[in-house]
């Protein structure tokens, strides 16, 4: 007989250990897997996986901006989900974001200075995504519509609003592509801090730290925690839960939208409806594996980046194709999944007694 | 002129696909798992058809249509089976989260299809440009032989290969088996009310994993009759696009009713398509809009089942929470 028990609470290291043994699995799965699609040696393999994030300088950094936009991305969801409130329309709001960035580059370029133009760009953006969130966030609190389902199909509404602004607002004409947005005179793209990425970083940095202050030592984050646990307990004590629901969503809009400004005006000068490349849904996964902590999730979508480096670099390599890397970080989030059962409940085995007679 | 004769088959063909997802996570809903892997599980059930067939045209033995059916078809239904098997495994054995879950599912079936598509043939080390499966197409498209006599009847109800009709009618059953039987009750207790079917003496696990299997393994089919009859064959990555959440969409555009969904998916798919045939003269941008048509008409759906709360009309109440019998 096996009896699954619920565990009271699990000391900090064992839990630790517990996700070190499931993601080393993880790992040894999927180094095994590659060993046998590529038939290289595993430390091969290895080496080549760690010089997708850190070959040369470029790469370094490169890893670092990604880390930061999907770092960003996932502390976006994170309170909404904190408040078991499904916003699983983070892709959607990025590209809202993206998208309001674009088209005041797009129409104000030479008509105000730069700097007016980039203070539009980045208020536009976070309304933009903040209305993306807020309409899902409207009907949730107001008519308890499902909220996973409706921020996900915003997020194909979004796609389709870019991709109608990218064919309507070709360059070149033909191509249905924007291209580079104001290539030549460079108006409204963010100044460099110190280099082209570090901008990124830093905001990510500061985000961070906002948010786990948020979250932790704020009234609104204790009464959106309130309501995740218990929306009749808040009630009761007379949190207004719409109004919690609402506000908690525009921040999540709030801040993709930061993140789809920072993506267009930062680092792209460019948009399409691929720009937020899927990181809405992966922000959700490292959410909600690093327990809503801002903190880890520094680590996990560092991890998972790093990861998504060295797989593209094995496939590039190997003349293979770059979805490789999706497919190993998928069987990784897997493991990680299912390592929380065991950190959650305990397993007992029992001898079946014999019956007497 | 809108030529209809052309657009329906068009349509209908674009719907078979959203058809058989629809109706697998229909069925896997109906247990209480929001199965968001739907995406994923159709790439997977594509690209395991895709392979056995490649790997039967290329094995130089003669081919017997009979096989070159079969082999893809249980290539298919063993892949997307065994991705039903995974959720499950996660989810009600493991008690993850269903939608982290299921997210991930969607990573991995479309990384997956896509790398296997895209390295299949360096794999096996094959000395051809592409995967191009013409003889196993033709197998799988074969339609009615006297269809094309029938005139624009013919062309309209008749002119479809046999994965088509199978969809209908798996459509059906699913609808008569969740309506009218004892195990179709069973199965909506069981994602209404866990804890309730529980102490009626139904055993919850069992019926969650032989619904989210069965339904994965249909939606794979969907991702099967794309490749081997819309596509003719080809696998090209990131054809199938989003369909696999356009499949999702179409469950709540039903209101999670197989039997509207044989309508509502063909309706998608000419929504789908009715870019290519409205006249839009040189502005090509506005093709993009109404490409957003099946997407907004499901937010209107769900907003509206929502406003007018009828009970009928609901999502399953314990879609998406996990059931732990010890938690009651």
């Amino acid at each position: 007989m096996i009896q699954i028990s619920k565990r009271g609470s699990l000391s900090r290291g064992k839990a630790l250990i517990i996700r070190a043994v499931g993601l080393l699995l993880g790992i040894l799965l999927c180094s095994l897997i590659t060993v046998i699609v590529t038939g290289q040696n595993p430390t091969e393999v290895f080496a080549t996986i760690f010089k997708g994030s850190f070959g040369s300088n470029r790469k370094t950094w490169i890893f670092l901006q990604n880390t930061a936009v999907l770092l960003m991305i996932s502390l976006a969801v994170t309170p909404a989900f904190r408040m078991r409130c499904w916003n699983l329309g983070a892709e959607g709001q990025v590209l809202a974001g993206a998208m309001a960035t674009t088209a005041c580059m797009y129409l104000l370029a030479g008509k105000v200075s730069n700097a007016t133009a980039i203070i539009c760009m980045l208020f536009s953006a976070m309304v933009a995504g903040a209305v993306w969130a807020g309409i899902p966030a409207f009907f949730k609190a107001r008519f308890n519509t499902n909220e996973t389902l409706f921020t996900l199909m915003m997020n194909y509404v979004a796609m389709q609003i870019v991709s109608f602004f990218c064919v309507k607002w070709e360059n070149p004409k033909g191509s249905g592509q924007m291209g580079i947005i104001n290539q030549k005179t460079q108006f409204g793209w963010l100044p460099q801090v110190g280099n082209r990425y570090l901008l990124v970083i830093i905001l990510a940095v500061v985000l961070t730290l906002f948010m786990f202050f948020y979250l932790n030592s704020t009234k609104h984050g204790f009464e959106l925690t309130v309501v995740g646990e218990s929306e009749r307990t808040a009630r009761y004590v007379g949190i207004k839960v719409e109004r919690v629901i609402i506000r908690t969503m525009l921040l999540s809009g709030l801040i993709c939208g930061l993140t789809g400004f920072l993506l267009v005006g930062g680092i792209n000068h460019n948009v399409s409806s691929e720009i937020a490349g899927g990181q809405g849904f992966t922000a959700v996964m490292v959410s909600w594996l690093a327990k809503f902590n801002p903190i880890i999730m520094v680590l996990f979508s560092a991890l998972l980046i790093f990861l998504g480096a060295g797989a593209k670099e094995l496939a590039t390599g190997l003349g293979l194709n770059q979805s490789f890397g999706e497919m190993l970080t998928a069987i990784l989030i897997f493991f990680i999944i299912g390592s929380e059962f065991f950190i959650n409940y305990k397993i007992s085995f029992h001898k079946k007694e014999r019956e007497v007679k | 002129m809108f030529d209809i004769v052309s657009f329906i088959p068009r349509a209908v063909m674009q719907g078979i696909p959203l058809m058989l997802g629809c109706t697998g996570e229909t069925i896997t809903e109906k247990s209480g798992n929001l199965n968001l892997g739907t995406a994923g599980i159709m790439y997977v059930g594509g690209i395991c058809g895709v392979i056995g067939a490649f790997l039967y045209e290329n094995s130089g033995v003669v081919m017997v249509p009979v096989l070159t059916v079969l082999i893809p078809l249980l290539s298919c239904l063993l892949g997307s089976l065994l991705m039903g098997l995974l959720y499950c495994f996660l989810t009600v054995t493991l008690r993850a989260n269903q939608n982290v879950t299921g997210l991930a599912m969607t990573t991995f079936g479309v990384g997956f299809g896509n790398f296997f598509g895209g390295s299949l043939i360096k794999l096996v080390k094959a000395d051809i440009p592409s995967v191009v499966l013409t003889k196993t197409s033709l197998v799988f498209s074969r339609k009615l032989p006297f269809a094309g006599n029938l005139g624009w009847f013919g062309r309209i109800f008749l002119n479809y290969s046999f994965l088509a009709y199978a969809a209908i009618a798996l459509a059906l059953i699913a609808s008569y088996v969740l309506k009218r039987t004892r195990t179709g009750l069973h199965l909506r207790a069981v994602g209404e009310n866990p804890s309730t079917a529980d102490t009626a003496g139904i055993n919850v696990v069992r019926y969650k994993y032989t619904a989210t299997c069965l339904g994965s393994m249909i939606s794979g089919l969907g991702g099967l009759y794309y490749v081997m009859d819309y596509a003719s064959g080809v696998w090209t990555n990131g054809a199938f696009g989003d369909r696999g959440w356009l499949a999702v969409a179409l469950v709540i555009f039903t209101i999670w009713r197989p039997n509207v969904s044989i309508f509502a998916s063909i309706l998608f798919g000419g929504l789908y398509i009715l870019n290519i045939y409205i006249p839009t003269g040189p502005n090509l941008a506005i093709k993009e809009i109404y490409k957003m048509a099946p997407y907004v008409v499901t937010i209107i759906v769900l907003i509206i089942t929502s406003m007018r709360n009828k009970r009928e009309n609901q999502p399953p109440a314990a879609l998406g929470l996990p059931y732990f019998r010890e938690e009651r």
